[in-house]
């Protein structure tokens, strides 16, 4: 089984500060991570690799800094890692990404799965994943907490608020996967060590079949105008009267004042 | 002159801290008040590999840097260093093996102690044989293609599955008159005796060893006769590397407990922190354990480099131990009442650090041989 997963270097939000004054995230000094929910890609893809053989590439677009992610995923035990990078491709929105990506997929071949996370933490669109499928012509199956392969037929489980919904598809298709399908693995001294020995195949914008006005900044429809954070939400208010008839009765005055009901 | 960690040691730093946080932080308090070693803990955080970064393929290893595997010492010691002693105990055994052995010793005891499958280690000491090495007592006489062993060995860590025993083979000639032996654990003979019950360390564990009649092939000589205490003194000098990262682990989390600590309680209305007399304690904890983290890195470098290291090493073990002991009392100090108590992590750091100026060779002993290196 050939396996690509899709991964993207970000920053680790649980460190990154909002500059008070311009209202724009302070990147620097930040330590940049894996994608969480591309570990759980992988994760699952590197299971699904020692139940049924085969290779799991990983696959990322970004500046030469993101082989740092990619070394990491080596580490975790991917056989092989390919960066997608060139100045071309900055400022990519997720169609362009997504667009670019897709060339690099027909680039490296045959495949039979594209596992992606759900989404990235730092834009947070999940685009990306479903818009390859697009771009290559194949079927989706997105947010999976459970996956399935026999033979070339992937059975998942979907995950959505309010229930779990179960399909089938066929070979090739891309899959997205949510944080519970897994938990992912740390590497070990022999796969860091491994992924330090490796190669790591760059691919720029000349080495992919593609349409130059589709790629980076001029090829984003979407463009950002303004980072703000949203504003506090204030506590809420606790409506605790001697009896539910009159805390209810409160509850609803005050829902009426704010012209709710 | 650089002083960035290569991007190796990055990477198993940062692995080692992950493994550390997720897996052996959680029990840490438990297992110290229980005194209770957890052999199912140590095979889980051995299966990544620490204790061999630094050894071939061939044997097991990962074949990494001697640093990375330093650094991944001192993580682990910054979580717990009662676990680290299990995991240096590969360290201890597998450094003679590894330097000393043949080929066939190498792949039948080094390769599990690199691999994490075996535990090992260093029966030296004996009651009467501390600090002073020559005055072993316990004895290996050849029977035909046997070495039969009888003695008795103390403070041993580990209820290990490979031990390496000192013994007497040949009296009349003092210091060059001890051979090494591999001596398995299920060996007829060999017993564990008396557990110690110590002040820190407590989840690992300290043994007797008792020899009786222990009979082993002769193939497990390790070495030559008569040389063990050349392989013994080699094995403390990279062992004190190892110890001196050990007690850097232990300093960087009393010095990081003592820093939030310090942050967060408040004492006549401000955080204790904003008192000079407080922060000028962090500030000189802090320069302690920077100024042993790069004696230590120092002779890991050297060692791994293939340069003289048996100075820094000393002075390393010596330096770092010593300012362990000072940053964890501070941070006793630091957290105040609470940090007389086991609900705090800190006294635990100060027991855990004070047998660090002690094995490894006491730093009494350091200093001979720091010395020694400078007047000779």
């Amino acid at each position: 089984m050939n396996i690509i997963v899709c991964i993207k270097q970000v920053p680790d939000t649980t460190e990154v500060k909002i500059d008070p004054v311009t209202n724009t995230l302070i990147r620097q000094g930040v330590p940049s991570i894996v994608n969480p929910f591309d570990k759980n890609a992988l994760e699952t893809a590197l299971q699904l690799k020692e139940q049924h053989g085969g290779k799991v590439t990983v696959l990322s677009m970004g500046p030469a800094q993101a082989k740092e992610a990619l070394k990491e995923c080596l580490s975790m035990g991917a056989d092989e890692a390919v960066l997608v990078s060139d100045r071309a491709f900055g400022g990519a929105d997720t169609l362009a990404t997504s667009y670019t990506l897709a060339a690099a997929v027909r680039k490296l071949g045959h495949f039979d799965l594209i596992i992606c996370g759900k989404q990235a933490i730092d834009g947070d669109t999940a685009q990306v994943g479903p818009e390859m499928a697009e771009h290559l012509g194949i079927a989706q199956l997105t947010y999976v907490c459970k996956l399935e392969v026999n033979g070339s037929t992937v059975r998942a489980q979907r995950e959505h608020e309010e229930c779990h919904e179960v399909v089938e598809g066929q070979f090739p298709m891309v899959v997205t996967v949510v944080k519970t399908i897994n938990e992912p693995r740390y590497s070990s001294c022999k796969g860091v060590l491994r992924a330090l020995r490796s190669n790591i195949q760059t691919l720029t914008a000349q080495d992919l079949a593609v349409d130059e006005t589709k790629l980076g900044l001029k090829g984003s429809p979407t463009q950002v105008r303004k980072i703000f954070s949203p504003s506090k939400r204030t506590d809420g208010v606790k409506i605790q009267k001697a009896t539910a008839r009159e805390s209810v009765s409160e509850l609803m005055q005050k829902l009426a004042d704010a012209k709710i009901v | 002159m650089q002083f960035e960690l290569s991007e190796e040691n990055k990477m198993i730093q940062k692995l080692a801290r992950q493994v550390a946080e997720t897996y052996i932080a959680p029990s840490v308090q438990e297992r110290d008040e229980e005194e209770r070693f957890d052999r199912a803990l140590f095979d889980k955080v051995a299966s990544y590999g620490f204790q061999g970064i630094h050894y071939q393929d061939q044997y097991g290893g990962s074949g990494g840097d001697y640093l990375s595997y330093i650094i991944a010492t001192e993580e682990i010691a910054r979580v717990d260093v009662s676990l680290c002693i299990a995991i240096g105990g590969g360290g201890l055994g597998g450094f003679p093996i590894h330097s000393y052995g043949t080929e066939e010793q190498k792949q039948k005891y080094l390769r599990p102690l690199v691999e994490g499958t075996a535990l090992g280690g260093f029966a030296l000491t004996e009651p009467g044989a501390g600090s002073d090495a020559s005055a072993q007592q316990t004895t290996a006489v050849l029977e035909g293609d046997q070495w039969v062993i009888n003695g008795s060995k103390c403070f041993i860590s580990n209820y290990a599955d490979i031990y390496l025993v000192i013994a007497v083979t040949d009296r009349s000639k003092g210091l060059k008159g001890l051979s090494c032996f591999i001596v398995e654990k299920d060996t007829p003979g060999f017993t564990m005796g008396k557990k110690e019950h110590k002040m820190g360390l407590r989840s690992a564990v300290t043994t007797e060893i008792i020899l009786q009649d222990v009979r082993v092939p002769k193939a497990n000589l390790l070495g030559k006769e008569g040389e063990a205490f050349k392989y013994c003194m080699q094995t403390l000098d990279v062992g004190r590397i190892g110890c001196a990262a050990q007690a850097l682990g232990i300093a960087q989390a009393a010095l990081e407990h003592s820093i939030k600590y310090a942050k967060e309680r408040c004492q006549f209305g401000k955080p204790i922190a904003a008192n000079q007399g407080v922060s000028f304690m962090l500030a000189d904890m802090a320069t302690k354990v920077e100024a042993a983290r790069l004696l230590t890195y120092q002779a890991a470098w050297l060692k791994q480099n293939g340069r003289p290291y048996g100075k820094q090493a000393a002075m390393a073990k010596k330096f770092t131990t010593d300012i362990a002991m000072e940053v964890t009392t501070d941070a006793v100090q630091i957290f105040g009442g609470y940090g007389y108590s086991r609900e705090y992590p800190v006294e635990k750091l100060m027991r855990d650090a004070k047998v660090h100026q002690i094995f490894e060779g006491t730093n009494q002993i350091q200093r001979i041989v720091i010395a020694g290196n400078l007047l000779k």
